[in-house]
């Protein structure tokens, strides 16, 4: 009953807008879930203020909030029926029964099961089971809605459709929504803006796409999509642009205003701004190597490469234009160096800083 | 039998000792839940600093023999150096009869029935209850509509358990009975003065009925509703309050320590006493009546070691074929009710009916109706533990081990008995510490040999007579704790590391 005391969410400050579907993203344990449940009221901060519709809310307890939450395990009640789930929160804040029963069907029936109110949480499928967690946090008649990983326990397939209704729903009844997920193509296909977090902290707050195209730490860089990481130093810094000396005594240049000379850096490069030919080409940004492994992933091929540095790069290529390469053929890998990034290379190391926990 | 029948006096006090046993069962099991739901939810869900230390105090009296509690209590209760000297002195407080077996059966059954629901709440998701308080429900209301009606099962089993154990107990329930009769206690009356015929028709009538109630609650539990659609959403909200929940976890620990631990404890005093009184130089001298005291506590511990021993190799198969459902979901749960029925029908009825059955083959000697009455009685704590223990093992980790080569034996004892081994060393304690306390069915057995119980309630009822003063009694109901915690403690040290 008694445990160590752990840290779950640390100096973290975000605000989330009217009207905005916004997302909490990180790997498991970085301490999206409990910073959720502090919003909800389920878990009291230690320190810090939580404001809801700008009142401080921190002292209330959860059913004071005026919110709505959908658990990842959806929580329906197992001894009351599909109706009786969704109409619980009108029933207990003692709404006239007639809105009670007319917010209770309208809820449903935009999930489409109306007709299964009488049927018993097992007798659902999964899918069916988080569309009536979500319309009974509906009817609850909050204007904020909490999601927790809501979709983490269904099948991809379902997971892809279940998303948009969600985020279409939220939109349709104009409310605010904070969205839990690991899942980073989720969040990017669903939110208005993300916050990244690892470890307690938030690193980063932006839309999907400012997040995609220029991340402000290398987490966020390997977290969100896929990247290269090259290890090097800047050799010279000159109008926004640098020149990294590769390992093995590789050139490569990159965007950057605050790096400067001599200092160690990591540049990175997403697989798919690579591009690929076969024979050795000089000029900028032009890395050779040798194909050591192809991989036919349907929309893209993915071909990773030997650097003559012995660092390997994955390129991904869509699969439907250009030429494909086999094993063994030797290629040169290019990039744009405005679709790089450099970051200072990490005072922790590379792999722990990319380490997900 | 037909003594009964032609006697209609004696009928109405059989009648009546029945009903009496009835009545007072299903009073504590109510109790019981009215205050122990309270009590359990403080210990599973509180936040004070001092919860392990009332944790821990919960299960005292739980580990207390009950002939022990029951002098305990009758001391406490009912004689002048119990709680009476605050009041009139010269009245008992609480005379012998009903209350007094009503207070004994609740302090016995109250600690059980908290384990049970403590339990169940700590295994409860709590996120049920968050989602209730998140779509806009108070704590009370959260807790009414949404957590007791997925407790419901496990409410059912404590009041089932706190319905039996009172219906069943006999040692303390004659020590405290005075004149009035229940259905033990008449068993036990009519036993000594060896009127065979009306012990066995209460005995008879005591097990149909006790069956019947148990399969009545079985059915009908289920289907009992709690009404989870009327919510008072303001008044529910004003009993949420803190000071309300402050009170009430005053009100429910203020009825543990009154009425449980403390009547349970206050043995201890009389127990220093006979250790200053020169009491514990006549017991170790084993002069007087302590000479047959250690012959019968030679004979407790002999007799819960054999039964302890052969109730493992005979109960581990059943509590495979139940768990693993064998022989059929109908079949499981056939044997499965069946092997609850010791649990349910009082031990000293039971033991009267193997009794006269055992006594048609004379060559059986004494202690072995001992070891086979406290077999059966023993043998569904055993058998109920380790059916929920094989349950929670998942057929997945069978079939692994399965697919891996091992056959059906190699997988018992390299995948089930050490993913069990904690309840295993659990249901063997439990089985033990039964064994040593069983009163009602070795009474009903025995003619000659008094195991430590047996002893005790001679001496509580018999007193001058045989000799024993009141600091003998309670040294002798003391020291078998004391034997019965070293033990443990033993039992603990050696299996220590291996569970």
């Amino acid at each position: 009953m008694f445990g160590k005391k752990i840290l779950a969410v640390d100096d973290v400050s975000l605000q989330v807008n009217n009207k905005e579907y916004f997302s909490l993203l990180g790997p498991s344990g970085c301490g999206k879930t409990t910073l959720l449940r502090m919003i909800a009221g389920l878990i009291e901060p230690s320190k810090g203020e939580i404001y809801i519709e700008n009142k401080p809310v921190s002292k209330l307890p959860p059913e004071d909030r005026g919110i709505g939450f959908v658990f990842q395990t959806y929580a329906l009640f197992p001894h009351m029926d599909v109706w009786d789930n969704v109409t619980y929160g009108p029933r207990v804040k003692a709404w006239e029964e007639s809105k009670s029963e007319s917010v209770g069907r309208e809820m449903l029936e935009m999930v489409r099961l109306y007709e299964r109110k009488d049927a018993l949480p097992h007798e659902l499928s999964g899918g069916m089971m988080q569309r009536v967690a979500l319309s009974r946090a509906l009817a609850a008649g909050g204007r904020l809605l909490l999601l927790d990983e809501p979709l983490g326990a269904l099948d991809a397939k379902i997971r892809l459709e279940l998303r948009y209704e969600v985020r279409r729903l939220v939109k349709d009844l104009e409310l605010t929504a904070i969205h839990v997920t690991h899942d980073q193509g989720e969040a990017m296909a669903i939110s208005d803006r993300i916050a990244v977090m690892k470890k307690g902290r938030i690193l980063q707050i932006g839309t999907p796409q400012e997040l995609y195209t220029n991340p402000k730490h290398i987490f966020v860089a390997n977290f969100i999509g896929e990247n290269n990481f090259l290890e090097g130093y800047v050799t010279k810094t000159s109008g926004g642009k640098v020149q990294i000396e590769l390992r093995g005594g590789l050139a490569a240049s990159g965007s950057d205003t605050f790096i400067k000379e001599g200092e160690r850096v990591v540049l990175a490069v997403r697989p798919e701004t690579f591009t690929i030919e076969k024979g050795q080409k000089r000029r900028a940004n032009s890395l050779f190597g040798v194909v050591e492994r192809v991989r036919y992933e349907g929309t893209n091929i993915r071909y990773e490469v030997r650097l003559e540095n012995e660092d390997m790069v994955v390129v991904l290529r869509p699969s439907l234009m250009g030429e494909w390469f086999n094993t063994g053929d030797k290629v040169t890998v290019s990039f744009p160096s405005e679709k790089s990034y450099v970051f200072p290379y990490p005072s922790r190391g590379l792999q722990e800083e990319l380490a997900a926990e | 039998m037909g003594e009964i029948f032609q006697d209609p006096g004696l009928m109405a006090r059989a009648s009546s000792a029945i009903y009496a046993s009835f009545a007072i069962a299903f009073l504590v099991a109510f109790l019981d839940l009215i205050a122990g739901l309270p009590f359990a939810w403080f210990i599973a869900r509180g936040k004070s600093r001092w919860l392990r230390v009332v944790d821990t105090l919960a299960d005292l009296p739980f580990i207390i023999p009950t002939v022990t509690l029951g002098y305990s209590l009758l001391l406490f209760w009912n004689k002048s150096e119990g709680v009476s000297q605050l009041f009139d002195g010269s009245r008992p407080l609480v005379p012998e009869g009903w209350l007094l077996i009503a207070l004994l059966h609740f302090a016995f059954s109250y600690p059980a029935v908290v384990r049970v629901i403590v339990g169940a709440i700590l295994d409860y998701q709590v996120v049920y209850e968050e989602a209730s308080r998140t779509l806009g429900a108070p704590p009370l209301t959260a807790s009414r509509t949404v957590t007791l009606p997925i407790l419901k099962s496990s409410l059912i089993a404590a009041f089932t358990l706190a319905f039996s154990r009172s219906l069943s107990e006999t040692g303390a329930t004659v020590m405290v009975a005075g004149a009035f009769e229940t259905g033990v206690v008449f068993i036990n009356n009519t036993r000594v003065q060896g009127r065979e015929g009306p012990m066995v028709f209460v005995s008879l009538v005591l097990i149909l009925t006790a069956s019947l109630v148990y399969l009545a609650i079985r059915l009908l539990g289920p289907r009992f509703r709690t009404p989870v659609k009327r919510v008072w959403p303001y008044a529910e909200r004003k009993l949420s309050d803190f000071k309300v929940i402050a009170s009430r976890d005053s009100i429910t620990n203020l009825v543990f320590f009154a009425i449980v631990f403390i009547p349970s404890l206050f043995i201890v005093l009389p127990v220093v006493g006979a250790v200053t009184g020169g009491t514990l130089d006549q017991a170790i001298a084993g002069i007087g009546v302590w000479q047959g005291y250690w012959q019968s506590l030679l004979l407790s511990y002999f007799v819960a070691t054999i039964v302890t021993l052969l109730n493992v190799v005979l109960s581990l198969p059943m509590a495979v074929l139940i768990a693993r459902k064998r022989w059929g979901s109908g079949a499981s749960t056939a044997l499965d009710v069946l092997s609850n029925v010791p649990l349910i029908v009082p031990s000293i009825a039971l033991g009267a009916s193997m009794g006269i059955f055992w006594r048609n083959f004379a060559f059986v000697p004494e202690v072995a109706l001992i070891i086979f009455a406290h077999l059966s009685i023993t043998y569904p704590y055993f058998v109920r533990t380790m059916v929920g223990a094989v349950e929670r093992v998942t057929m997945d980790l069978e079939e692994a081990s399965r697919t891996l080569g091992g056959r059906p034996f190699t997988v018992f004892r390299t995948i089930i008995i050490p993913l069990t081994k904690y309840s295993l060393f659990a249901g063997t304690i439990m089985m033990f510490a039964r064994s040593v306390d069983e009163t009602g069915a070795t009474l009903a057995v025995v003619t000659q040999l008094k195991t430590v119980p047996v002893l005790l309630v001679d001496w509580v009822k018999k007193g001058a007579e045989v000799g024993a003063t009141q600091f003998d009694i309670a040294l002798g109901a003391g020291m078998l704790v004391l034997f019965s915690f070293v033990i443990l403690l033993i039992l603990r040290y050696v299996v220590r590391g291996r569970y």
